[in-house]
């Protein structure tokens, strides 16, 4: 098991050959961390391949996620030695592609960069602009009667949707009209005059935009609609900044990464082959609970408003899927069900499912037509409340 | 003063650890014995209670120097986490001297002096580690604090510098020991983590948790102590919304030592399920499974 010891003057070859082999493995690595760890392998037993192995991960991975593929690469790496293949120099670029790659693990790339983002004006005019005007029809015939071309319209119309989510107070504190004196910069005004107190400077807390998770139904029963309604969810994670998206039919997929394709169909597209059960049967309750456990606290940790986007044709445990939405309603700021069967005359929600989870929902709503996308926008930007 | 203990070799810092209660498993003795040697911050994560926080209290026992405290918070900035002006000092003070006839600008150079100036822990920390032994330095919680702090921090950890407009710039003569803690409620920005040693701490084996809760608890009987975590590791088995940390295996046998108990019986457990469980449906359902068969299990 024991490959030979790694002898001094060959040492940089080795290391550089892991690097290139471990970034073709998907691991992120800067030239910074290869010198980083040149220098701490000086601290320890070089012989001792376990230092070895623990040195280079705990300067090379950065990731929870990349843990796996560091092992993956680790063996792979040392089976090639032993092999002779790696014949104690830089491995040939060629000879690395030759051998089998392990599939790339699934890992989350970091949330979309915050380099540039400042944060932004805060106080823009919440506004929905809407321009439909020409298609007053369109805007309340329901999707599921939408032909083709009616469907191209309708995408073109929902791309035309900004939304505004509502805002929230932070605890970080700004200059501004509130009732709290800002000792500090009158203090310094102060100072600037003389010492003399000219006027009293006030500050206020900062706003922030909600974070915004949704679950989307994509079971068989919800086929008339899903596809549109993913179209409109790419829309809100685009003009949004803090959206979290998972679909479910019998189990629970993220799919915000696919999402960020700037291109909505290649964005769909992305979800159709990652999703396994399109238009399957569905377990909300099963799902939700999926949900609670594995991302709840994750991302709804900043007072997040959820939009459970569902017919409730449920065909799991109604008493399950009444605790698992109870629970995720503890959790969140607000949970907005939206069902595309509210938009019908006449229709009831009487599943038992549904009767479950109705009272744990803060709202529900239709979203069955253009003007109940509209309606929603109003909603979401709704003035805060608690 | 005895010299800064300094660690030769990994199995050093590793008994050091142990001799402090702090029963560390060899990758994690690795990455804490490279942040040393290299100088770099260590970034910790792992589920919470499985012991990030008192990684950095028992270096600054072991280094044998002050251990300084970020609590991370949203909204926490830079008059909470860096200094700031002891403004109504600074008004007495200068209505005093205007009192006395001293010159304004006497006056005004004076109350931007150390005297007035309230230093928050990043600043303790850069300051002190001009003193003989640098400070350990604990971020905890860096999800938490939102992202404008993290950029700020990140300027911060990579000169170990903080500027004061009416002062100048404070450098710290040797970078402190820098421990990170982050329960992943978000990401951390890679930025920041580029600056760090990255370390994931994961639950222990049971034969590890058994030492620690010896390291922890001396005198504690030893069937006791084998039948709580064999409980503890069959809980984290179980599809809970909270899973027990090492914290709560330590929480659970203090109130069993308590209660004089010296072995697992089900009305005990049941009796103290809050203390490793902190969601009632939890608990609701740990019971559902059969505490009798589990406390069977346990041995």
């Amino acid at each position: 098991m024991m490959p030979s010891p790694l002898t001094e003057h060959h040492l940089l070859d080795h290391l550089l050959a892991f690097g290139r082999l471990l970034r073709q493995f998907g691991v992120a690595i800067n030239p910074g961390q290869m010198l980083d760890l040149l220098a701490a392998l000086e601290h320890v037993e070089i012989g001792r391949r376990d230092d070895v192995y623990l040195t280079c991960r705990t300067i090379l991975i950065r990731r929870r996620e990349d843990l796996p593929l560091f092992d993956e690469a680790w063996e792979f790496f040392w089976a090639m030695q032993r092999q002779g293949k790696g014949g104690g120099v830089a491995l040939p670029d060629s000879r690395v592609k030759e051998v089998r790659i392990p599939r790339r693990l699934q890992r989350d790339r970091p949330e979309r960069a915050h380099d540039d983002e400042r944060p932004r004006e805060e106080q823009e005019e919440i506004e929905i602009q809407m321009s439909f005007s020409r298609s007053e029809h369109l805007r309340h015939k329901d999707f599921a009667q939408f032909n083709a071309d009616e469907m191209e319209q309708a995408r073109a119309l929902i791309a035309q949707l900004a939304y505004r989510m509502s805002l929230r107070p932070v605890r970080r504190w700004i200059g501004g009209n509130g009732r709290r004196i800002d000792v500090r910069r009158t203090l310094r005004h102060t100072l600037r005059s003389g010492g003399e107190m000219v006027m009293l400077w006030r500050k206020t807390r900062r706003l922030k935009q909600r974070p915004l998770v949704v679950l989307c139904d994509i079971s068989g029963s919800m086929d008339r609609y899903s596809r549109i309604l993913l179209q409109f969810v790419h829309t809100i994670s685009m003009g949004l900044r803090d959206v979290e998206t998972f679909v479910f039919g019998t189990r629970l997929t993220r799919i915000t990464r696919m999402l960020e394709h700037k291109d909505i169909d290649e964005a769909v597209q992305a979800v159709g082959s990652a999703v396994q059960d399109w238009s399957g049967g569905t377990r909300i309750g099963d799902a939700i609970k999926e949900f609670n456990f594995k991302w709840g606290r994750r991302v709804l940790g900043r007072g997040a408003v959820v939009l459970l986007i569902s017919d409730g044709w449920d065909r799991g445990d109604p008493e399950l899927l009444g605790r698992e939405i109870a629970r995720l309603q503890r959790t969140s700021y607000r949970l907005i069900w939206l069902n595309p069967l509210l938009g019908m005359p006449g229709y009831q929600p009487l599943t038992r499912g549904l009767q479950a989870a109705l009272p744990h929902v803060d709202d529900f709503l239709p979203v069955h037509n253009l003007h109940s996308l509209e309606q929603l926008g109003a909603k979401l930007a709704d003035t805060l409340r608690r | 003063m005895s010299p800064t203990p300094m660690f030769r070799s990994i199995d050093e810092l590793q008994s050091a650890l142990a001799a402090h209660a702090y029963v560390a498993d060899r990758s994690l003795a690795t990455a804490v014995y490279l942040a040393l040697k290299l100088g770099k911050p260590l970034l910790l994560e792992g589920e919470a209670g499985v012991g990030k926080t008192e990684i950095a209290k028992v270096l600054a026992r072991l280094l044998d120097t002050r251990l300084i405290r970020l609590q991370c918070y949203e909204g926490l900035d830079v008059s909470t986490a860096v200094y700031e002006w002891n403004f109504p000092r600074q008004m007495l003070y200068l209505r005093a001297a205007e009192l006395e006839g001293e010159s304004k600008d006497r006056a005004i150079h004076d109350i931007f002096g150390p005297d007035f100036l309230l230093k928050r822990p990043l600043l303790q920390a850069i300051e002190s580690s001009a003193e003989e032994r640098p400070p350990v330095l604990l971020v905890d919680e860096l999800d938490r604090a939102d992202d404008e702090f993290e950029a700020f921090l990140l300027e911060v950890l990579s000169d170990f510098q903080i500027s004061i407009p009416e002062i100048g710039t404070i450098a710290a003569a040797r970078p402190p020991v820098v421990v990170l803690t982050s329960n992943r409620t978000r990401e951390i920005h890679d930025a920041l983590k580029r600056r760090c040693l990255y370390h994931w701490i994961d639950y222990p084996s049971i034969q590890k948790e058994i030492e620690i809760v010896h390291a922890r608890v001396p005198g504690i009987d030893e069937r006791l102590s084998r039948q709580v975590v064999a409980f503890v590791h069959e809980l984290r088995k179980m599809d809970l919304y909270k899973l027990p940390g090492i914290a709560e295996t330590l929480d659970w046998v203090a109130a069993l030592t308590a209660l004089d108990r010296t072995a697992l019986d089900v009305e005990t457990v049941d009796d103290t399920l809050g203390a490793i469980l902190k969601y009632q449906d939890d608990i609701e359902a740990v019971r559902k499974r059969g505490l009798p068969a589990l406390v069977e299990q346990a041995g």
